[in-house]
């Protein structure tokens, strides 16, 4: 009886839950249109969100192309394929590995600082404060920082797929002795706009999925420093999993494309 | 000091009558009514979850009344749209109890971020670095104007964003516990910043403290919340001789 109404008290909130997070995504597709239109803080933020995090998704790039290239050459090399593995990198690095491990690092990263910069506003009354003194603080916080994300993370993950390639190139260079010419000359032959796009577009879901859990999380922190640390904490979780839910849709609406 | 009935001859800036407010079961205020009179300081003292925050939060519209009536210069709170609350947010400076200063920003940037919405109020050309630097200079800080709050003592934050709710000439202003987490020395500065203010600004004073020493330096009147209702009401000297026990007992050193 008891474990009956656990689930059920657990259900009542998760439901709860989707519900605000359902309205607070529709506030935000309202305000984003509303004028003032508040570009200092939004380039700011731009800024902090892109700039900020090239150096780490570079390097995570760089070791998953090493990484990718190392793990898949003795088996090429088996079924005498190894010419193939441009291809085969640049399509699995563009397509799938490059949004998605990009996205994960950046909901590290950003998801987890917005959830604790706003929730550490929320806790010390200073989106009250913006609220009293006659700004939209939802305008002001929120729509910046979502928007920042939704437009900085296709740019973060074209340059980890960059990098990423850059780092499975110096392996090839190394131990096939391939040249630079040769390997991206190959890399762009099996590269089509049909692997190029859908991963761009899904990009734009993944920051804003980041953008609209970090700033719910934060924006609605409960009291106390252990709210700011659980809001920081379950900003990750939950946008870590709707990254894959979002994959997956992505990944099953481009196959129904690809059968057109 | 100005008497109970001095004051009452004067125009009332801001009423609450009957302000009923619930988080569950747990009844906050139940039936809670004041007025407060222009130049007039009062001084609203309960005990720690009485719900003095919670009725100071609906007063500027932070926080939805359940039920009552809440009148700030001529207007209803509760009946107000958004843009018309922003607009009468600008009369009513709101000092925070733990200073709640923008930590991303400078201390110039914290005083300019209210004018940002209303400048209108001071005409088409606004100088905006002699208002800060004016609000800066009421509270003896214009040496940190570059400063960030992380830089500064809890004195000096409460300073500065006693400069920043003074920045848009508020005609009333919201204390919610202006000298809590401060040392005697440094609550003493900031009630007298707090008289002297409102000597050269003419302004209106809610405030809200269970600091006795607060209490009976700047109050002209006060109000004892309790149980959800103001259970007293009269000026220091008439409150603290009474012989009600639940009275009494916020005197008690």
């Amino acid at each position: 009886m008891t474990d009956k109404n656990n689930i059920r008290s657990q259900l009542k909130s998760f439901l709860i839950e989707v519900g605000d997070i359902s309205y607070f995504t529709k506030r935000f597709f309202t305000e984003v249109f509303k004028r003032p239109f508040e570009m200092k803080e939004f380039l700011r933020q731009c800024y902090n969100m892109g700039n900020r995090s090239l150096l780490l998704v570079g390097i995570t790039g760089f070791i998953i192309g090493l990484v990718l290239t190392l793990q898949t050459r003795p088996t090429l090399m088996e079924f005498g394929a190894v010419s193939w593995m441009p291809s085969m990198v640049s399509i699995s690095i563009v397509r799938e590995v490059g949004p998605i491990i990009t996205a994960l690092v950046c909901a590290g990263r950003i998801g987890s600082g917005i959830g604790a910069e706003l929730g550490s506003m929320r806790v010390t009354e200073q989106i009250d404060a913006m609220e009293v003194s006659g700004t939209n603080p939802f305008k002001y916080l929120v729509v910046t920082r979502v928007l920042a994300i939704t437009l900085m993370l296709p740019l973060l993950v074209l340059f980890g797929d960059a990098i990423a390639l850059m780092g499975s190139y110096l392996v090839e260079n190394v131990k096939g002795n391939v040249s630079f010419m040769l390997y991206f000359n190959k890399v762009f032959d099996a590269l089509e706009f049909g692997d190029i796009i859908p991963a761009t577009i899904k990009s734009f879901f993944f920051g804003l999925a980041i953008g609209i859990v970090g700033c719910f999380k934060g924006f609605n922190c409960s009291k106390g420093t252990e709210g700011v640390g659980k809001a920081a904490n379950t900003a990750v979780v939950l946008s870590s999993l709707l990254l894959f839910i979002i994959d997956f849709i992505a990944v099953f609406v481009t196959d129904i494309f690809y059968d057109l | 000091m100005t008497t109970s009935n001095q004051i009452s001859a004067k125009e009332i800036v801001l009423e609450i009558k009957d302000l009923r407010k619930s988080f569950g079961d747990n009844h906050v205020l139940n039936g809670f009514n004041m007025q407060l009179f222009q130049g007039e300081s009062l001084v609203i003292m309960g005990k720690s979850g009485s719900g003095k925050s919670v009725m100071i939060k609906c007063l500027v519209g932070l926080m939805e009344a359940d039920s009552g009536y809440i009148r700030v210069m001529d207007n209803d709170i509760t009946t107000l749209d958004q843009n018309a609350l922003d607009i009468l947010r600008a009369d009513i400076g709101f000092l925070f109890q733990g200073s709640a200063l923008y930590d991303s920003m400078t201390v110039r940037e914290n005083l300019e971020f209210p004018l940002r919405r209303h400048t209108k109020k001071f005409g088409d050309h606004v100088d905006t670095d002699a208002l800060v630097k004016e609000a800066l200079e009421n509270v003896g800080l214009l040496g940190a104007i570059d400063l960030m709050p992380a830089e500064l003592s809890g004195g000096m934050k409460r300073r500065i964003a006693l400069a920043r709710t003074l920045i848009l000439r508020p005609k009333i202003i919201l204390y919610d516990e202006p000298t809590s987490g401060l040392d005697p020395i440094t609550a003493k500065e900031i009630i007298l910043l707090m008289q002297d203010i409102q000597k050269k600004y003419g302004t209106s004073s809610l405030i809200i403290t269970h600091d006795v020493d607060c209490a009976r330096v700047i109050s002209d009147r006060m109000i004892l919340l309790i149980d959800g209702i103001d259970y007293a009401e009269g000026t220091f000297q008439e409150l603290s001789s009474s012989s009600d026990p639940k009275i009494k007992a916020f005197f008690k050193h």
